[in-house]
């Protein structure tokens, strides 16, 4: 049964050592070779909130000496765009990196900053999400670049995203500008072998004092915007003549200018075609697409989601072709730009094969077995109540069994979504926001003031599982650790909120059911603001819970299936019948022995296992 | 700079399974063993829902050179499935005649396939059994490494064994497999991984290969009991309104109207379990069938 023999006559077995350090390549995704150029470039102080799929960048970055970088989580985008800023008005080269919603918290920063430019280079890395794979929408960050005239480098694969981050410090210094470098999902997480270099420390910058570019008051700011415009048009010259734009010239009929992870499809797709590959999408070398236009006869744009390329090559009256074929939604893939060029009549369409007729059963993520927040949407869901959700895991509790929210925008969201609801004086039903432990410092403090402010009648659950799980377990201030995982002033969610204003706080265990039911009631009832920290730890991060498992006696159980309401992926059907229903079994490697199904049982079945 | 190309293309391996299956050890250590036989290797996963019992994917791509890191669909040479349900939904990515199917026939049912409480209610996983899948697939392997590496010790490392049954289909030597191995497990696991890795390869290349067909999941392969209509009855009267009926329905098919009496807002979705009846303080209510319930209880 084999497959492939043609690469191996040549080849010889390397070991591990000699692979590392022989040629200083090695594999890494392309967030550990984001980081690796950061560090390479001599980045001092880097920042970031969670969010994925740019979240290794920061964990990554944490890997390499303290005495090298200071790399923290920062409670948002905005306090870690901030931070950078602080530490490049400093002299030191600073990053922030976020996913593409974070650009939009930290936007306010950064259409000030491209104003004042920078002292130590300072670079965004925002990693976007075609396709949403775990994420409210799929905005096009380099929109974002064009209205804050910051220059957007577009890497392709990870050697690139080293080379280009690397890049990106110099470019910052030399043209007084933050830069940004756009990743997306399928580029952080993909991993290939990649070139090191060596670190490089820039020295002897430190504060610059001048008032006229550090601070933005009207009167400067009037003078720095022209500059702006100066600076976006050197750096479109300094792109024309840049050597990391690739220009492949071969088959004169047809052209392909693209950036990023798209060129990777042409390559597969259409490796005849000739390629203006641009390191940046923003600003645009408009005499050197002019050039590479002239010669060839036709020209598409390959880009994923909006026409940012496209609609500029256009403005300047260059005839191109994109989004007529290319859709503006989704994540590219090979065969996504293949139907496109099939449809433009460059490819003959493929001989289509028949699918094979088989079926699979649907497989949404899930809360894990004992996972916290479970009970407190089933709770929930009992008040029949109008809920304001949030981002995070909790999320899930949108879908059946546990639906139970109503609404969800952004991080930090529900909060002041209650209000409003509480404010329109249509709804009957008692007000929920939800809001777990990191969303709630992200961006639920401000609305949790203009609740009690305002004295909106609502109920604040803060779901405090004490770490950011929904993107793989990050420390939070909550959590009274690091991103290197050294001890840290502790945030406590009941004093600060007692501080915020509100009078009605209690702190309950998130697997006390009758608890729960009785203080969300009481919650529920009182006039004005409440606030319910429902209080567990997460069960996967940091540290994995297993405790004994439980077990359903069989005898006992009557079928009526209440736990599954539970939806927890432990519990499923026995083969017993009770009266034509499937009674219930646990899954002793699945169950975590939360004792939430126990609780819930009305015939009392549900046990510790017997060992 | 041209560049045609007049490369070979890549070898295409898709790995896929239920998230804390070990899709990503599987496809990392495939990975280091072409970067070390000097190969330029693309593996590509999307992660975010991994942990939370999704599906699991990782694109693993090799040769002289690789472009996209996504194995463009119906190209994927090898289809290495650590969960059969998960190998089907991915079945037609395969290079049709020329592909190999390589899954444990492991079932990992969702919780959302137990969505039903009705009498005689079917899970909603019934995928396809191997025997059939592997004669329309032609070229494929279907064994129960779970099992096998149960037998070994530890269900854990069936990515293992599957790991030694994707070994026999490339072309690299195995000490080069064994090297990796022991370099990327942790040090205690290395005997069993080793031990798991030589099962899988066993496996097919004894030759010996029945169409392995696992046990269906538990609740499947039950009697259907006949369908009978039901309903609820509530003695107004005795009904005082405690609202436990309401808050204990699985299918939150009650309500208190608003004289605060239980009352039932969607009887469609009631499916006759008798929770309220029996939770009812003041026997107020009944489930009447038309089915008695000795006979229908099995």
């Amino acid at each position: 049964m084999t497959v492939v023999k043609k690469f191996l006559d040549q080849a010889t077995l390397l070991d591990a050592a000699s692979l590392e350090s022989a040629d200083q390549a090695r594999p890494l995704t392309g967030n550990e070779a984001i980081a690796r150029g950061a560090w390479e470039a001599g980045v001092r102080v880097a920042a970031a909130y969670p969010g994925t799929p740019s979240t290794e960048i920061l964990e990554s970055l944490a890997r390499y000496p303290a005495e090298d970088i200071h790399a923290q989580w920062s409670t948002n985008e905005k306090v870690a765009l901030d931070v950078a800023i602080g530490a490049s008005f400093a002299g030191v080269r600073a990053m922030a990196s976020m996913k593409h919603v974070g650009l939009n918290v930290a936007a306010d920063a950064l259409m000030s900053l491209t104003y004042i430019g920078v002292n130590g280079g300072l670079v965004i890395v925002v990693c976007d999400d075609p396709g949403i794979h775990s994420s409210q929408n799929e905005q096009d960050t380099r929109l974002l670049c064009r209205m804050a005239m910051v220059p957007c480098l577009e890497p392709s694969d990870a050697q690139e995203a080293l080379d280009m981050t690397r890049f990106a410090f110099d470019l910052s210094e030399r043209f007084d500008t933050p830069v940004i470098v756009r990743s997306t999902t399928r580029l952080s997480h993909t991993r290939s072998v990649v070139a090191l270099g060596t670190r490089e420390v820039p020295t002897g910058r430190t504060f610059r004092e001048d008032p006229k570019k550090n601070v933005m008051i009207p009167a400067h700011a009037r003078l720095k915007h022209p500059h702006l415009i100066e600076r976006e048009q050197r750096l479109s010259g300094f792109f024309a003549s840049s050597d990391l734009n690739r220009w492949e010239k071969a088959d004169t009929a047809i052209g392909v200018i693209t950036a990023g992870t798209p060129y990777t499809y042409i390559k597969e797709v259409l490796p005849t075609a000739s390629v203006l590959k641009l390191v940046a999408s923003y600003p645009l070398p408009i005499d050197l697409i002019q050039a590479f236009c002239q010669s060839v006869e036709r020209v598409f744009v390959v880009e994923e989601l909006e026409p940012a390329i496209e609609t500029e090559i256009r403005a300047a009256g260059l005839d191109v072709f994109g989004k007529a074929f290319f859709p503006r939604t989704g994540e590219f893939s090979p065969e996504v730009v293949r139907e496109a060029f099939e449809n433009a009549g460059v490819l003959a369409p493929r001989a289509k094969v028949a699918p094979w007729p088989v079926q699979s059963p649907a497989r949404p993520p899930v809360l894990c077995p004992g996972c916290p927040h479970t009970m407190s949407y089933m709770a929930i869901r009992a008040l029949n109540a109008r809920v304001a959700g949030d981002i995070g895991c909790y999320t899930l509790a949108t879908i059946e069994p546990l639906r139970s929210i109503d609404t969800c925008v952004s991080m930090g969201s529900s909060i002041a979504n209650a209000v409003g609801i509480a404010k329109a004086g249509t709804e009957t039903k008692p007000i929920i926001a939800t809001i777990g432990d990191s969303t709630f410092l992200h961006a639920g403090i401000p609305p949790l003031i203009d609740a009690v402010y305002n004295d909106a009648n609502i109920t604040v659950i803060i779901l405090d599982n004490h770490i950011t799980a929904m993107t793989g377990g990050q420390h939070h201030p909550g959590t009274g650790l690091t991103l290197r995982g050294e001890t840290a002033n502790r945030i406590d969610f009941e004093q600060m909120v007692r501080a915020c204003g509100v009078t009605w706080v209690r702190r309950i265990d998130s697997y006390d059911v009758a608890e729960m039911y009785q203080t969300f009631r009481e919650a529920a009832s009182f006039k004005g603001v409440s606030v319910v920290i429902s209080d567990r730890p997460c069960v996967i991060d940091p540290v994995r819970i297993k405790g004994p498992a439980l077990a359903v006696n069989s005898d006992g159980c009557t079928a009526c299936q209440s736990c599954m309401n539970l939806g927890c992926p432990a519990l499923g059907w026995d083969d017993g019948l009770y009266d034509g229903h499937h009674k219930v079994k646990i899954d002793a490697a699945l169950c975590i022995g939360c004792t939430l199904c126990a609780q819930i049982c009305g015939s009392d079945c549900i046990q510790p296992a017997a060992r | 700079m041209t560049q045609t190309s007049a490369s070979a293309p890549p070898t295409n391996v898709l790995i896929v399974g239920v998230g804390g299956q070990g899709v990503i050890m599987v496809s990392k250590v495939l990975a280091a063993l072409c970067q070390r036989h000097g190969l330029q290797v693309k593996q590509s996963e999307v992660h975010g829902m991994a942990k939370r019992g999704g599906s699991v994917f990782s694109h693993v791509r090799f040769g002289e050179q690789v472009w996209s890191p996504i194995i463009p669909f119906g190209d994927a040479d090898i289809l290495v499935a650590l969960e059969w349900a998960e190998g089907l939904r991915w079945l037609n990515c395969l290079k049709r005649d020329t592909g190999t199917f390589i899954a444990d026939t492991q079932q990992i049912v969702p919780p959302v396939a137990f969505r039903d409480r009705r009498r005689g209610a079917r899970s909603g996983y019934a995928p396809a059994a191997p025997a059939a899948i592997l004669e329309m697939v032609g070229n494929g392997f279907a064994l129960d490494a779970t099992q096998i590496a149960t037998g070994l010790g530890n269900p854990r490392f069936a990515n293992t064994v599957l790991l030694g049954a994707l070994a026999t289909a490339l072309p690299f030597p195995v000490d080069g497999w064994i090297s990796v191995l022991k370099d990327m497990v942790p040090a205690a696991t290395v005997i069993p991984n080793l031990q798991a890795f030589h099962a899988g390869r066993d496996w097919v290349e004894s030759g010996s290969r029945p169409a392995e067909d696992t046990a269906r999941p538990a609740g499947e392969g039950i009697a259907v009991t006949a369908t009978f209509t039901h309903r609820l009855e509530i003695t107004e009267a005795w009904c005082k309104g405690c609202d436990i009926c309401v808050k204990m329905c699985p299918e939150r098919c009650l309500r208190l109207n608003a004289r605060r009496v239980a009352e039932v807002a969607n009887p469609a979705a009631c499916t006759a379990c008798r929770r309220c009846e029996w939770l009812c303080p003041d026997f107020a209510i009944r489930v009447l069938t038309d089915a008695p319930l000795a006979a229908a209880a099995q």
